[in-house]
């Protein structure tokens, strides 16, 4: 045995369907026990990634292991080292929910006593113990994606793929899944997760962005707000935010300045011009007093900067 | 336990729970059986019964009045009413009245005392085609029978007699009863229609609702997936022929003469067809709206009409005769026949069940080839 390599490894990575290129020449590693995150708006290629790398779709050109195993020559070698949450809820409602683990193991080839200490083990394991004999259709959201972990957790994977797996849960609900994501990467599980929103990817210990089937940026979210966040951040809030946006683009040492919900966040360059200094320049402007607070960037702030970034590129 | 054999007992043990849970399956597969055999028992039946009469009797002789009350006599006539003229039959005919007209010519009772041939004129309904065929060869039998009485009585007690005379007997099914003919072909379409119905949906559904996508993520091959579908289907068809059966022979007198498990076995053979097709449609459809339509036509369809059910295969021109050799219940309404009313054995009906065992093999196979375990 050589000795491990990382859990995931995508070199060039590409899926076309017809003349759409969902996927184009995607590269990255994931290391064991990482908590990797799969950032993207809809449609930007992010479950596709996951399927290949599942073995559900074949790549259309280059290539992937998972586990050291190769996805295109090997899929179902790489199905039995991976646990799998697909984004559409896809276990069966009018079951119960230790039903439907009592069946997936049996699909995973257990069965008898073993299987019953497995799924006593799983329900336990996401802290759904007391919700065991309730039929799955009747279950909320939040508990309906635990039940979901606890399947794609039956058979021991050493890596979890979660497309999405907190969409249209409630905040409250998202927060403890995602503690329980925690647990089990510290357990020296791997998981790869996509997602959409942006404060979950903090949790992450890395980042890959994708846009329009493009992987655009990768690190860990520090890295990735260093990177594409530099300078100081500041917050904008008061009236008449699209004159003030204009002229503070016009200001020397304002690297970039964006509206963010009803308010904007401005980039500065703080060896040139600080925080104060941009509040007397609008006022100096003849715009009503605004509000200046310095802030931490998020990465929705990395996000929005690197679409920024691409469409800017794309246009010149 | 090997694992294939864990995972074929897991699939099924679920699909046995989607189907207990389901109530409009439930009701589905045990309801339209017993409804199909009432409706199926009761009005599909080819017995001629009470077929108005208008008679117009020129000669009004005890001769032709012991002819009409012989006609009278059958299950098959009621003499409705007595006409003056031919005319006027015409009428009762475009009112709906009558069904046929008879018409005795005067000097009847004449031409048969001098022995000579004396003619009666029978007019009937042509609109209703398979009421008139049957009646009209009542009549003939009726009308022979009654002459050749006549014939004697008037000659003074000779004996005469037609130089050929037929003895018919039908054996299997002596009092030509519909039922008996009716009820083992309902068997085949009721099991071609719900078991195409239901197979092509539970696949479907899982395609619709993105279980086929996570079952594809375990180590389930494609076999285990269409055999885990097919076996809880062929118990709950067997639960519906014993049903259909059941209900034959209690209000029908539908009899089993042949072996039962030969029939158990046959019927087997049967589901697997069917429920190939119905996996089949929804492997390529993936869709259950698609599917339902496709289940639906290519089940009910073919079953009815080109399998034997209602119109012999050896009087289809040679081309649906030649379709009908890839339709299932072509050889499953033949074992039925065989083994309910005549009895027969698998010595008699080997190529029926050769045929069936070929096309549940091949579709099956068709049915693996086809499923692929990845949403490329």
């Amino acid at each position: 045995m050589s000795a491990p390599a990382a859990a995931i490894i995508a070199r060039q990575l590409t899926r076309r369907f017809g003349d759409f290129t969902a996927v184009r020449q995607v590269s990255f590693h994931v290391e064991r026990g990482e908590i990797f995150g799969y950032l993207g708006a809809n449609g930007a290629g992010k479950s596709t990634t996951i399927r290949m790398l599942c073995g559900l779709l074949q790549p259309t050109s280059g290539s992937a292991t998972v586990s050291g195993l190769d996805v295109a020559a090997d899929p179902e070698g790489v199905k039995r080292s991976l646990g799998y949450m697909s984004q559409k809820f896809s276990l069966y409602l009018d079951l119960l929910a230790e039903e439907n683990l009592e069946f997936f193991g049996g699909a995973y080839g257990m069965m008898g006593r073993p299987l019953r200490r497995r799924v006593d083990a799983v329900l336990e394991r996401v802290g759904m113990g007391a919700h065991r004999r309730a039929v799955t259709g009747d279950l909320p959201g939040g508990l309906r994606q635990r039940l979901a972990l606890a399947s794609a957790l039956l058979h021991r994977p050493s890596i979890l793929f979660l497309d999405e797996p907190t969409a249209g849960v409630d905040p409250a609900a998202r927060r403890s899944f995602w503690q329980l994501i925690r647990e089990l990467s510290g357990a020296g599980i791997t998981v790869f997760v996509t997602t959409h929103y942006m404060d979950e990817a903090e949790y992450c210990h890395r980042v890959g962005l994708m846009v329009d089937g493009r992987l655009t940026a990768l690190d860990t979210p520090a890295g990735l707000k260093r990177a594409h966040v530099p300078g100081a951040l500041v917050k904008l809030r008061g009236p008449d935010m699209a004159r003030a946006l204009e002229r503070c683009r016009a200001l020397p040492g304002v690297l970039d300045a964006q509206p963010f919900g009803a308010a904007a966040h401005v980039r500065l360059d703080p060896a040139v011009v600080s925080a104060e200094a941009l509040s007397a320049a609008l006022v100096r402007a003849g715009l009503p007093a605004l509000q200046v607070t310095p802030i931490q960037p998020t990465l929705e702030d990395v996000f929005l900067a690197v679409v920024e970034a691409e469409s800017r590129q794309a246009s010149a | 336990m090997p694992p294939f054999l864990t995972r074929l007992i897991a699939l099924s043990h679920k699909e046995v729970i989607h189907v207990i849970r389901d109530r409009q399956v439930v009701y589905l597969a045990l309801g339209m059986p017993l409804t199909m055999v009432l409706l199926f028992g009761f009005a599909v039946t080819f017995d001629v019964q009470d077929v108005n009469l208008g008679v117009v009797d020129h000669d009004s002789s005890p001769a032709s009045r012991r002819f009409l009350a012989a006609m009278a006599a059958s299950d098959t006539f009621t003499i409705r009413r007595r006409l003056d003229s031919a005319a006027e039959a015409e009428q009762l005919f475009r009112r709906g009245e009558i069904k046929g007209a008879l018409i005795i010519p005067p000097g009847f009772e004449r031409q048969l005392a001098r022995g000579g041939r004396a003619r009666i004129q029978l007019l009937m309904d042509g609109a209703d085609g398979t009421t008139t065929r049957i009646a009209l060869g009542y009549a003939r039998g009726v009308s022979q029978q009654q002459l050749i009485e006549l014939i004697r009585q008037q000659g003074g007690g000779a004996s005469v007699a037609l130089p050929l005379e037929p003895r018919v007997r039908t054996w299997f099914n002596p009092r030509m009863r519909s039922a008996l003919f009716v009820v083992p072909g309902l068997v085949a379409l009721i099991l071609a229609m719900l078991s195409v119905l239901l197979s092509a949906l539970t696949v479907a559904r899982e395609w619709e609702r993105g279980s086929m996508e996570q079952l594809f993520t375990t180590p389930v091959g494609r076999s285990s997936v269409v055999l885990g579908k097919l076996l809880p289907y062929v118990g709950l068809g067997l639960v519906q022929t014993l049903l259909v059966l059941t209900a034959g022979a209690w209000l029908f007198d539908v009899p089993l003469e042949g072996s039962f498990w030969l029939l158990m076995g046959a019927t087997v053979l049967f589901l697997v067809c069917v429920l190939g097709q119905g996996l089949l449609i929804s492997t390529i459809t993936r869709s259950q709206q698609v599917a339902t339509q496709a289940g639906a036509i290519s089940s009910m369809l073919p079953s009815l009409l080109l399998s034997g059910f209602l119109f012999p295969v050896e009087n289809m021109p040679t081309f649906l005769q030649w379709v009908s050799a890839v339709v299932p219940a072509r050889y499953f309404i033949s074992c039925l026949r065989g083994i309910m009313l005549q009895g027969r054995g698998a010595a008699q009906l080997w190529p029926d069940l050769l045929g069936l065992a070929v096309l549940g093999v091949a579709v099956i196979g068709i049915c693996t080839a086809k499923f692929r375990r990845s949403l490329d």
